[in-house]
């Protein structure tokens, strides 16, 4: 798997190079609270073992995570998830998974104002993590997607009601699933797919 | 048993087709939106400006090597070099090198300057949408 004379080298399995005729490459961010299945979702659609990229916070960023006894609350280090699925020859989908909070998203140039869209993953016992999240991307103006990731304890909310709860937009699409499947999870990327379509067909995506 | 209800901090009107506008017009816009440096009208970046040099690089920038290693590559470069012998993107770099994204971006730069490295810049959200590129998307996602 490894180059000539490079052997404790780590990189791609043969298997994972990327053909020379990859020329771009696009994005989707799927954000949610901690323990919500971002990584999960990356995982079972992804062609690639999930990797992690990581980058290092200062100071100033630390002390002010209101997370469920997140371990990130002591570190330096904040690492993101992601995947990759091959569109064409030529162009390349990334899949990446974040944390909702606003401190994270300076960390990484355009992980945001860049992507095609963005998937917001909730659990519904804790609804609340995902509000702050949803009012960064409406003031990016970052087409997004709901999809509520059924955990077999989770309170069941009718869609319109989660709708109301959330505020959201009739147009916003709001989806159930469950990202351990690849199925489910391909879902609710066709869903972000059919609502960014209509919106370019429409004229409304800004 | 109803769900918890999310307030919104600023209730916004739905975005409409944007005129030209006048620069007083765009100040009063930013100076509407509140909280510091948010800047209304920076709704994506544009990655790679084509001359490579101060190139933005993004997480998904795919990087190729435009030669094998000289002799003169610091051990880093030379792992990014062979590394991506195939397109390889900023953010795999740093997952396999086991950098931060800011060292790798640090790095690349120099391998960019160097002309060692080609960057592929991606395609980011337009202000006017690509629909075929949505669809090429849509119908890559089908085949899963």
């Amino acid at each position: 798997m490894d180059f000539k004379g490079s052997d404790t080298l780590p990189g791609p399995r043969t298997e994972d190079h990327l053909p020379h005729t990859a020329q771009a490459a696009v994005k989707i961010v799927i954000v949610g609270g901690f323990g919500v299945g971002k990584t999960t979702m990356v995982g079972s659609v992804s062609e690639i073992r999930p990797l992690t990229t990581e980058e290092t916070m200062t100071q100033a960023g630390i002390g002010v995570d209101d997370d469920y006894g997140s371990e990130s609350k002591t570190a330096t280090t904040v690492a993101m998830d992601f995947g990759r699925i091959s569109i064409t020859e030529k162009l390349v989908l990334y899949l990446f998974g974040t944390p909702g909070q606003e401190r994270f998203w300076f960390l990484w140039n355009g992980l945001f104002e860049g992507a095609l869209g963005a998937v917001v993953l909730v659990d519904t016992r804790r609804l609340e993590v995902s509000f702050d999240v949803m009012g960064r991307l409406e003031e990016g103006g970052v087409p997004f997607v709901v999809a509520v990731n059924s955990f077999p304890d989770a309170p069941r909310y009718p869609v319109e009601e989660l709708r109301t709860a959330l505020d959201l937009s009739p147009d916003v699409p709001i989806i159930d699933c469950d990202v351990r499947r690849r199925a489910s999870s391909k879902d609710v990327l066709m869903t972000l797919m059919g609502f960014l379509h209509s919106l370019a067909m429409s004229g409304a995506l800004t | 048993m109803t769900p918890p209800r999310r307030t919104r901090r600023r209730p916004q009107p739905p975005p409409a087709p944007q005129p030209p506008r006048s620069p007083s017009a765009q100040a009063a816009e930013a100076a509407e939106a509140k909280g510091p440096g948010d800047n209304p009208e920076r709704l994506y970046s544009v990655a790679g400006s084509g001359d490579g040099a101060r190139a933005e690089l993004d997480l998904v920038t795919l990087i190729v090597a435009r030669s094998a290693p000289p002799v003169s590559a610091t051990p880093e470069q030379a792992a990014v070099l062979r590394l991506c012998k195939a397109p390889l993107s900023v953010a795999e770099l740093s997952a396999y090198l086991r950098l931060p994204f800011s060292t790798m971006t640090v790095l690349l730069t120099e391998l960019i300057t160097a002309e060692l490295v080609q960057a592929r810049a991606p395609i980011v959200r337009q202000a006017l949408p690509d629909r075929s590129l949505l669809e090429a998307v849509m119908h890559g996602l089908q085949r899963l």
